[in-house]
């Protein structure tokens, strides 16, 4: 470097004030622009309203606000028997409803130190992965719209209803099954279910084959999510990013796999997807990876399921013990999980509900920084969230 | 990120015994490294490790536990407002009390603790697939804690939360607004004395939903 001489350096200092001059002055027409997004807009998933300000088509800072869907469940669970909590907890990620009673349920069966028969705990799990394949189902025909491609989404909606027939067969709702009972389950499988939701898997193993092709594999596609929206795995892991969001950044986590609850994930053998590069398209592609290897489990579940009650000896008007518990399961969304803190009445104490997306959309603030204005979208649409389990 | 992952899973599945030493071993650790700081701890055999400091060395005891314990992923960050709820429903009643009644005594759940207002944070190890649960007394007098932000980025909207939900005041938090409540809203929802609306409307009529056998006991 050259040195600067004392009246060189005497222009530089005047250049630079008539320069933030000239910025004050017109200051009104060059300032930054604000752009809403929302809280209705496509990418948003429901009411998630997110307001950019953008310098040219850059984007300075972006900042979520949420609150428009928040419905208090925490509070609400607190005046409300435990069997009567399933049926707020269905709502939060509404996709995947059946995933969301199983982390509740595990955590009153640890404080009142019951465990569900493994016949029941199989199905469970089958249910489970039901659940996460008819959520995912959708996100992969979601980002595929989100970036332009518009038939996707409607193979995603026709084909999701394969899954969706067998959650309703089995447990009469399509969407808020509330089937999941501390101690086992409501029912047993009806006549047939076997065989059905196998076929059901093996048209879903064919959806993803095509996916794989037709958005994978699409040169659109890659051109504008590969290397978009990187998220080194420390950070993700700070800002709690859970699920395939923190898999697709090289993180080898699965609480499935790694997860001590009582699930019959350790009885099939399946295997824990992860990609390398962190951005966009690796979250698409864990996915799309994962929603197959779902289809696998379900099968292999449905083929060794044990025989045997499906309720294990309950009470019938359940007083859970006092006691403090925390259970997680690796929902569609990520990790999602309740701390339950219960004083031995009928009501829970305190239900703290850790809720995959909000923790994910956290990192939005970061992640946004400096990214140019259609990336939003695709960033958005890849870490995947629903707003119910954002705002609860 | 080798590092990070865990290509062996069978470590993991005969947990029992193991897991419960290592629950012990971190509690160890953690009181090594706060000193005065440390509180108790509660191991549940099996099942969970809840460790309890003061809210002076609220900020060091995540930050030994994401550098000595490997916890890097920030799980959740809440707080427990232990009052009973002077709203609460007598137990064969359909409706909430309508005026409040005197509190019942206080009593804290695992890893003891003195005070109405709780902080909790879950800070989980992927390598380990352990979590701790970190618990810290607020006075009463004055509910501030220090922020997460510097050892957890992810604690920023967990903290804007447990503030407009409990009131709980975090120092050198740089953005400590509503995140859910509109911005005008007043009170804190989820402090028990905070009455639930909706029951003075309507009650609710589900408590017992269990329609009992002649001659059954009732709860």
């Amino acid at each position: 470097m050259t040195a600067v001489g004392a009246d060189q350096r005497q222009q530089m200092a005047y250049v630079a004030t008539q320069a933030a001059d000239a910025r004050l002055n017109v200051e009104i027409e060059t300032e930054g622009m604000t752009l809403n997004i929302g809280p209705q807009h496509p990418a948003t998933h429901g009411t998630l309203r997110l307001v950019a300000r953008l310098d040219g088509e850059q984007v300075v800072e972006a900042e979520p606000i949420m609150g428009y869907m928040h419905r208090g469940y925490e509070k609400l669970a607190e005046v409300r028997t435990y069997p009567q909590v399933t049926t707020l907890i269905n709502r939060i990620d509404w996709l995947g409803s059946f995933a969301n009673e199983v982390p509740f349920i595990l955590a009153a069966e640890k404080l009142m130190e019951v465990e569900a028969p493994p016949r029941a705990q199989w199905i469970r799990t089958a249910l489970f992965e039901l659940s996460r394949i008819a959520n995912i189902t959708l996100f992969l025909g979601d980002m595929a719209v989100q970036l332009g491609a518009l038939t996707p989404v409607f193979m995603a909606f026709r084909d999701r209803e394969f899954v969706l027939n067998q959650i309703e067969a089995a447990t009469g709702g399509r969407f808020h099954p509330n089937f999941d009972r501390i101690g086992g389950l409501k029912d047993d499988l009806p006549q047939g279910w076997i065989d059905d939701t196998k076929q059901a898997m093996e048209k879903m193993r064919d959806f993803c084959d095509e996916f794989e092709e037709l958005v994978l594999g699409n040169e659109i596609f890659q051109a504008r999510s590969r290397g978009i929206g990187i998220v080194p795995a420390e950070v993700g892991l700070a800002y709690g990013l859970s699920g395939a969001n923190i898999r697709a950044s090289g993180v080898d986590w699965d609480l499935r796999r790694d997860g001590h609850e009582a699930l019959a994930y350790d009885q099939v053998d399946w295997k824990v997807w992860t990609h390398p590069d962190g951005d966009s398209f690796a979250r698409y592609w864990v996915r799309l990876q994962e929603t197959r290897e779902a289809t696998h489990i379900v099968d292999q579940l449905l083929d060794g399921l044990p025989s045997g009650p499906i309720m294990a000896k309950v009470p019938r008007i359940i007083k859970v013990p006092a006691g403090e518990a925390y259970a997680a399961t690796e929902n569609p969304l990520g990790e999602m999980g309740y701390y339950v803190v219960s004083k031995g009445d009928l009501v829970p104490f305190r239900v703290k509900i850790r809720s995959a997306s909000f923790s994910n959309i956290s990192i939005t603030p970061w992640l946004l920084k400096g990214v140019y204005v259609p990336d939003i979208i695709t960033i958005l649409a890849s870490l995947y969230f629903i707003l119910g389990d954002i705002d609860r | 990120m080798t590092q990070l992952s865990s290509t062996d899973t069978d470590a993991t599945t005969d947990a029992g015994a193991e897991a419960d030493e290592l629950r012990e071993a971190w509690a160890a650790r953690l009181a090594d490294a706060l000193g005065d700081g440390y509180a108790e701890h509660h191991i549940i055999p099996g099942g969970d490790l809840w460790v309890r400091v003061t809210r002076d060395s609220w900020t060091d005891a995540a930050t030994a536990a994401r550098d000595q314990l490997g916890c890097q992923f920030f799980d959740w960050l809440s707080a427990i407002d232990w009052l009973p709820s002077p709203y609460g429903r007598d137990m064969d009643a359909q409706e909430d009390n309508p005026e409040p009644k005197a509190a019942d005594p206080m009593e804290q759940g695992h890893a003891g603790g003195q005070t109405r207002f709780q902080m909790v944070v879950r800070l989980y190890s992927i390598t380990e697939h352990m979590g701790v649960t970190i618990k810290a007394d607020l006075p009463k007098d004055d509910l501030s804690i220090d922020t997460l932000i510097q050892v957890y980025a992810g604690a920023d909207w967990h903290e804007r939360e447990a503030w407009e939900m409990f009131g709980i005041h975090f120092n050198s938090h740089p953005d400590l607004r509503h995140i859910y409540l509109p911005g005008e809203f007043e009170g804190n929802p989820l402090r028990k004395d905070f009455p639930l609306l909706a029951r003075r409307v309507k009650p609710w009529p589900g408590i017992v939903d269990v329609e009992l056998f002649p001659g059954e006991e009732g709860p």
